[in-house]
């Protein structure tokens, strides 16, 4: 009987399964970062655990940690323990560990694929929604809870319901300016943010096959946006090249036996799914969100829409609500919105070619007056990649803050946050109420449209770009 | 973990759709390295103007619904981030059963955890007991999770579906991490045949 690829990869990984229980799920890889681990590593003291397999799990620091003078100790004394409470919970069970000022840091689910941790066919987890990332690989990749993190760090395994499966086919080819960023905030304005719930998404057809392993991993980033458990995409000949040499992959001969093993997850042709939903690349422009969630999302060409043109009374409220936080009017065209800051950063959007793409719109110009702009590296190791191509200079020269690596303004867990009522053109993914920081209004794009956005002040439609 | 009991009580009617992590507890409160205690930020945002004080119209200030021990929420409660401080901030404000059309998949899993019910109903029957709520505070639902039903003071009634194992391990607060240990054999016998590349 043909399997699709999470199926393949489901069955190899199960270790038990009783009829009427959930599975129990061989976990090949768990991340950790410090916020939501702690209290995990407490709960195996206090039931004289131990670390299962220290060998499988890797740690760093992301969302806490300052992106300036990481020369200094933390100024924020409850982050400041945060961030050494996991540092003696890794020296403790003997975990590896990639600290604040290690060339290894870095945004978990970017230094995962970078340091070639993550790979084809593996179930990766990791106290964390994003955790969805790794799929662009063809692994099965999924966030959890802390409790949860506790039983993968005794156990090395989960108890799992098998999800069902839904398959989001992306035919044709992307017109110029729009990017993976675009693919999948059309994914979510179509079937909303729980449009996908319960199921583990595979994204397939040609427009996924053209895109590069970044834009893979920045759709499969927020398939959590659209409520699914996760989201992959097969495994070839892009996957492979990238995956070649990284640290941690087999190396020589190994390596040619390791794609053998990787190649054969793929779906099989005849494989089916749950559910299938299409879209055609072609029809597709640039995205902006204008509300408080990552479903209330338009074209870049059209205007904010009005609460009665939704059909349910629940999505006319949420969009009256939304309305009201982001303070927009109805009808008011997209391109028109001004902006006070920009974020480029996120583990959706901060690798080397995302920094690369928003630096060709910034070459040779300056940031608006009004607008604070910061980029913010997913990893130390892009930072420096990006220091080696000069794209520091390009950002700085142009009026960015150019800054060190982490989850930074995504999550206004640190202090990069914005103010009440400022609006950010943002490359990260979610736009909810305060999340960048209390009071503050996101708008989610592509990094090309955030750092055109910089320049003008305003949202402006990337495909109008005079590149220098 | 602590066992669910059955539970009869005011509702609270939090009537708004895709309530996200980000809203049931903002980062912020993130940072502590401690399990108990978030409660105190529950709805952070929501429940206080910017000068601090009380935000007299969010409902959850609404002193006529003080002693609710149940919500109501729209669909997609507790999408968003995996944050398992969104469920320990409800259950330590007291809240450790809720009813809705839909949960997120991650903050379920992560109610199970923490002997929370997340009671899935339908649209009509979530409406219905949004509506008896919102006109009468002192409306009561009972939760009774053996025979997997919920019945309102006008005796409107609507049965729920959950996984056996969960339920199970609700009632008798199991430890769902020493149930796992019992298969340790099976997990050394699957990691010497299945080695990582």
């Amino acid at each position: 009987m043909p399997k699709n690829m999470f199926e393949k990869i489901w069955d190899h990984h199960v270790v038990a399964e009783k009829p009427g229980q959930p599975a129990v799920i061989y976990i090949d890889l768990h991340l950790v970062h410090e916020v939501t681990s702690p209290q995990a590593f407490d709960g195996l003291r206090m039931s004289k655990r131990e670390v299962r397999r220290p060998d499988l799990t890797i740690a760093t620091v992301d969302h806490n940690v300052p992106t300036t003078n990481r020369d200094m100790p933390i100024a924020d004394l409850i982050s400041r323990a945060q961030v050494e409470a996991l540092g003696h919970n890794v020296e403790e069970f003997g975990i590896t560990y990639f600290d604040m000022n290690s060339p290894n840091q870095g945004i978990v689910h970017v230094i995962g694929p970078e340091l070639g941790y993550t790979q084809p066919g593996k179930t990766i987890v990791c106290g964390d929604s994003h955790t969805s990332t790794h799929g662009a690989f063809g692994a099965l990749a999924f966030g959890i809870g802390t409790s949860e993190v506790e039983h993968v760090l005794a156990t090395q395994t989960l108890r799992q319901v098998k999800p069902k499966t839904m398959e989001i086919r992306i035919n044709g080819k992307l017109a110029i300016g729009v990017t993976a960023k675009d693919i999948i905030l059309a994914v979510i304005g179509k079937i909303g943010v729980g449009g996908a719930t319960g199921h583990v998404v595979e994204y397939t057809g040609e427009a996924i096959r053209d895109l590069s392993m970044e834009g893979r991993m920045t759709v499969c980033n927020m398939s959590i946006e659209a409520g699914a458990r996760a989201g992959m995409v097969a495994p070839d000949e892009k996957t492979i090249e990238y995956l070649r040499n990284r640290p941690k992959v087999p190396q020589g001969e190994d390596f040619e036996v390791a794609i053998g093993k990787w190649i054969s997850f793929k779906s099989d042709p005849a494989a089916t799914y749950d559910t299938l939903v299409q879209l055609e690349a072609s029809e597709l422009a640039p995205f902006v969100t204008w509300g408080t969630n990552p479903g209330m999302v338009v074209p870049v060409t059209e205007n904010v829409p009005h609460p009665n043109s939704f059909d349910s009374q629940v999505d006319k409220e949420a969009a009256e609500r939304a309305l009201q936080y982001m303070d927009l009017e109805a009808g008011k065209a997209v391109q028109d919105i001004n902006i006070d800051r920009v974020f480029i950063g996120s583990c959706t959007n901060s690798r080397i070619e995302d920094l690369r793409a928003a630096s060709e719109v910034v070459k040779g110009r300056s940031v608006n007056e009004k607008v604070m702009a910061m980029v913010v590296p997913g990893s130390t190791a892009i930072k420096a990649q990006a220091e080696l191509e000069g794209l520091d200079k390009i950002f700085v020269e142009a009026g960015f803050e150019w800054r060190d690596a982490g989850c930074s303004m995504c999550l206004g867990m640190n202090p990069d946050i914005l103010g009440p009522g400022e609006r950010c053109a943002s490359t990260s993914n979610r736009n909810f109420e305060g999340r960048q920081g209390p009071g503050g209004r996101t708008h989610l794009m592509s990094p090309e449209m955030a750092a055109a956005a910089a320049i003008q002040g305003h949202i402006v439609d990337i495909r109008d770009w005079n590149f220098s | 973990m602590q066992p669910y009991n059955n539970v009869t009580g005011k509702a609270l009617p939090l009537e708004r759709a895709n309530v996200d992590t980000d809203q049931i507890i903002p980062a912020k409160y993130l940072k502590r390295i401690e399990r108990t205690g978030f409660g105190a930020f529950l709805f952070d945002s929501w429940r206080k103007l910017d000068s601090g004080k009380l935000n007299p119209d969010f409902i959850l200030n609404d002193p006529r619904y003080a002693e609710a021990t149940i919500i109501i929420t729209g669909p997609n409660f507790g999408s968003g981030s995996s944050r398992e401080h969104a469920p320990w901030a409800l259950e330590d404000y007291g809240f450790r059963t809720l009813i809705g059309s839909s949960f997120a998949d991650i903050f379920k899993n992560n109610c199970f955890q923490n002997g929370m019910l997340p009671v899935q109903l339908t649209d009509e029957a979530v409406k219905h007991f949004m509506e008896q709520a919102k006109a009468d505070p002192d409306y009561q639902i009972s939760v009774d999770l053996e025979r997997c039903l919920v019945t309102g003071a006008d005796e409107y009634t609507a049965e729920f579906e959950i996984d056996a194992f969960r339920r199970d391990c609700l009632l008798r607060g199991l430890d769902e991490i020493g149930l796992t240990l019992e298969y340790a054999d099976a997990i050394s016998e699957y990691e010497v045949g299945h080695p990582i590349t």
